[in-house]
């Protein structure tokens, strides 16, 4: 744990959806620990370190809000002949449309702590990269922009060295929430019980997959 | 083409809507979305990036590289000649484990196309995959661990190559990203450089129902149908603020280029002289003002530099009806930050 570090984030939206109800997205009432590595990436991460959540803690009310808007419905699909023969590649979006709405977390704030583990031997000088994930977040640098589950909602970040008081006092049980995907086993999710204790989510609780 | 974007840029765009909708609630029956909480009118990314793809497609005719993917069919102007450029001599390179290394490079036998350069084996873009694939198979005085190594060359190819092929065409692919599935299972996405948020308005916005009717019957045969009622949502006034994100890391990835981002600028200064209607009113870009940051990765936290840019109303307690209602101050940028001002 001497790696450790602590970033506080915070912005007007926030989508970390909910797995089981992704067509009209639904957010989780709280940050994934998933969504939390994706921010801390975003600033810094190289193949030679794995980051690893161990607690979020939630500064603001939970609240909702709803957004409904004409999305595409499918992907981009391309393949050898169209690239070849120079078929058209395009969607019109008027003949392939969806109307999806969102229920979005409004005006979020958390302290993420974490820490990376190394994943080889090579390039494994723990006090480099933290130092320049240090130096990163002080300058207010990041690879790209981090965002709260969907690019549309920007993450501000800044680094913490103490976390400011609870806002939220005893417990809150948020029931089974999304971990992490395991990128090795072919995408396969897994899920931790999520509990709330006077606005600290422990991350690293047993985890099901 | 030129050189993909160096630096990171933040922005603000300031655009004012009059008489308007700019960015109507499908939830709300059309009515301007507003912020239920603060009465704030609200316009989605998707909505600015629809008007950043039409004015593109407007002014660069759809042709190869400037082509738009995600298309409105409104525009019915001639789009039928279609260029597609072909990949040309690029060359996907995969890293080859150490001990395989001396083997593959010292190999003869390579198909064309195909080869050992600079610690990694490399595919060219332009080769007939299938044909290459067969000759693979066909490889003598190899061993079974590089031969492997040689046919996930192809199974990686498959989704870099499509990438590399919407990314070179399509200026929308390459500014904003898009997940893409290539011919059967393999996925793959692009993450655009261009990132936008939610504009929101400086001040609550009003929406106003107008009540119209229609004053002319449709057949000849029901002279009486006259008078239907219509309804249309508009803001009396409200000046939105939108911010964005541009990432220099992704634009190399995606080959967004200096000239893409000078079209984008024209874009956001040009794209609401484009889309008149009769819902949106009379909408105008009025500010776009540029943080470009020296450096890749940022010289100066995002937050800070939008703070920098205050926009007050100064028409007292009377409800804001103009832009010059407004003033706009921009403080100074901190080091290694340098300030742009487009409008």
């Amino acid at each position: 744990m001497s790696y450790g570090i602590k970033l506080r984030v915070w912005g007007d939206y926030a989508l970390f959806t909910r797995p089981e109800m992704k067509v009209e997205r639904v957010s989780y009432d709280v940050m994934t620990p998933s969504a939390a590595r994706g921010i801390l990436e975003a600033i810094y991460w190289k193949p030679a370190i794995r980051w690893v959540i161990d607690r979020i803690h939630v500064l603001k009310p939970v609240r909702f809000d709803n957004i409904r808007r004409n999305e595409l419905a499918s992907r981009v699909s391309v393949n050898r002949r169209d690239m070849d023969e120079g078929r058209p590649v395009c969607r019109y979006i008027e003949n392939d449309r969806q109307q999806r709405a969102s229920m979005v977390l409004r005006n979020v704030e958390y302290v993420i702590e974490a820490h990376f583990e190394l994943t080889g031997s090579e390039d494994s000088d723990p006090g480099k990269h933290l130092a320049i994930f240090e130096r990163r977040v002080k300058k207010g640098q990041c690879f790209h922009r981090p965002y709260f589950g969907c690019r549309e909602f920007p993450v501000d970040f800044a680094w913490c060295d103490d976390v400011p008081g609870p806002v939220f006092h005893g417990r809150r049980d948020f029931g089974f929430i999304l971990h992490d995907l395991d990128f090795s086993d072919n995408m396969s999710p897994s899920f931790f019980r999520a509990v709330m204790e006077d606005g600290v989510i422990d991350c690293r609780g047993e985890v099901v997959s | 083409m030129s050189e993909p974007v160096n630096n990171r840029y933040e922005f603000v765009l300031l655009f004012d809507v009059k008489n308007g909708n700019p960015n109507g609630d499908p939830d709300g029956g059309n009515l301007p979305r507003i912020d239920p909480e603060t009465g704030h009118g609200i316009t989605t990314d998707v909505c600015l990036k629809r008007k950043v793809r039409n004015y593109v497609d407007l002014v660069k005719k759809n042709v190869s590289p400037y082509e738009i993917h995600v298309r409105e069919g409104a525009f019915l102007s001639e789009h039928h000649r279609r260029a597609h450029k072909a990949l040309d001599d690029e060359k996907l390179f995969i890293h080859v484990p150490l001990d395989l290394q001396d083997e593959l490079k010292n190999y003869m036998g390579y198909p064309e196309g195909i080869g050992f350069e600079n610690e990694g084996i490399y595919l060219q873009l332009c080769i007939d995959t299938e044909k290459a694939k067969k000759a693979v198979n066909k490889l003598k005085d190899i061993s079974d661990a590089a031969k492997a190594k040689l046919k996930e060359l192809f199974v990686d190819s498959k989704a870099a190559v499509a990438k590399k092929w919407m990314c070179k065409n399509f200026f929308d692919v390459r500014t904003f990203g898009a997940v893409m599935s290539t011919g059967d299972k393999t996925c793959g996405q692009v993450r655009g450089p261009v990132q936008l948020a939610f504009a929101r308005s400086i001040d609550p916005i009003v929406g106003l129902d107008v009540a119209m009717f229609r004053t002319a019957a449709v057949r000849v045969e029901e002279p009486n149908d006259k008078g239907l009622g219509a309804r249309k949502a508009i803001v009396p006034y409200g000046l939105y603020r939108a911010h964005g994100f541009i990432s220099a890391p992704l634009a190399k990835q995606t080959g967004f280029s200096e000239d893409d981002l000078e079209l984008f600028w024209d874009a956001l200064v040009n794209m609401f002289d484009h889309d008149r209607s009769a819902a949106r009113g009379e909408m105008a870009a009025r500010k776009l003002i540029i943080f470009k940051h020296d450096s890749e990765l940022g010289n100066a936290p995002a937050s800070k530099l939008f703070d920098l840019v205050t926009v007050e109303k100064i028409c007292g307690d009377t409800p804001p009806r103009s832009f010059a209602d407004y003033t706009v101050t921009v403080g100074e940028a901190p080091a290694g930050v340098s300030l742009v001002e487009k409008i």
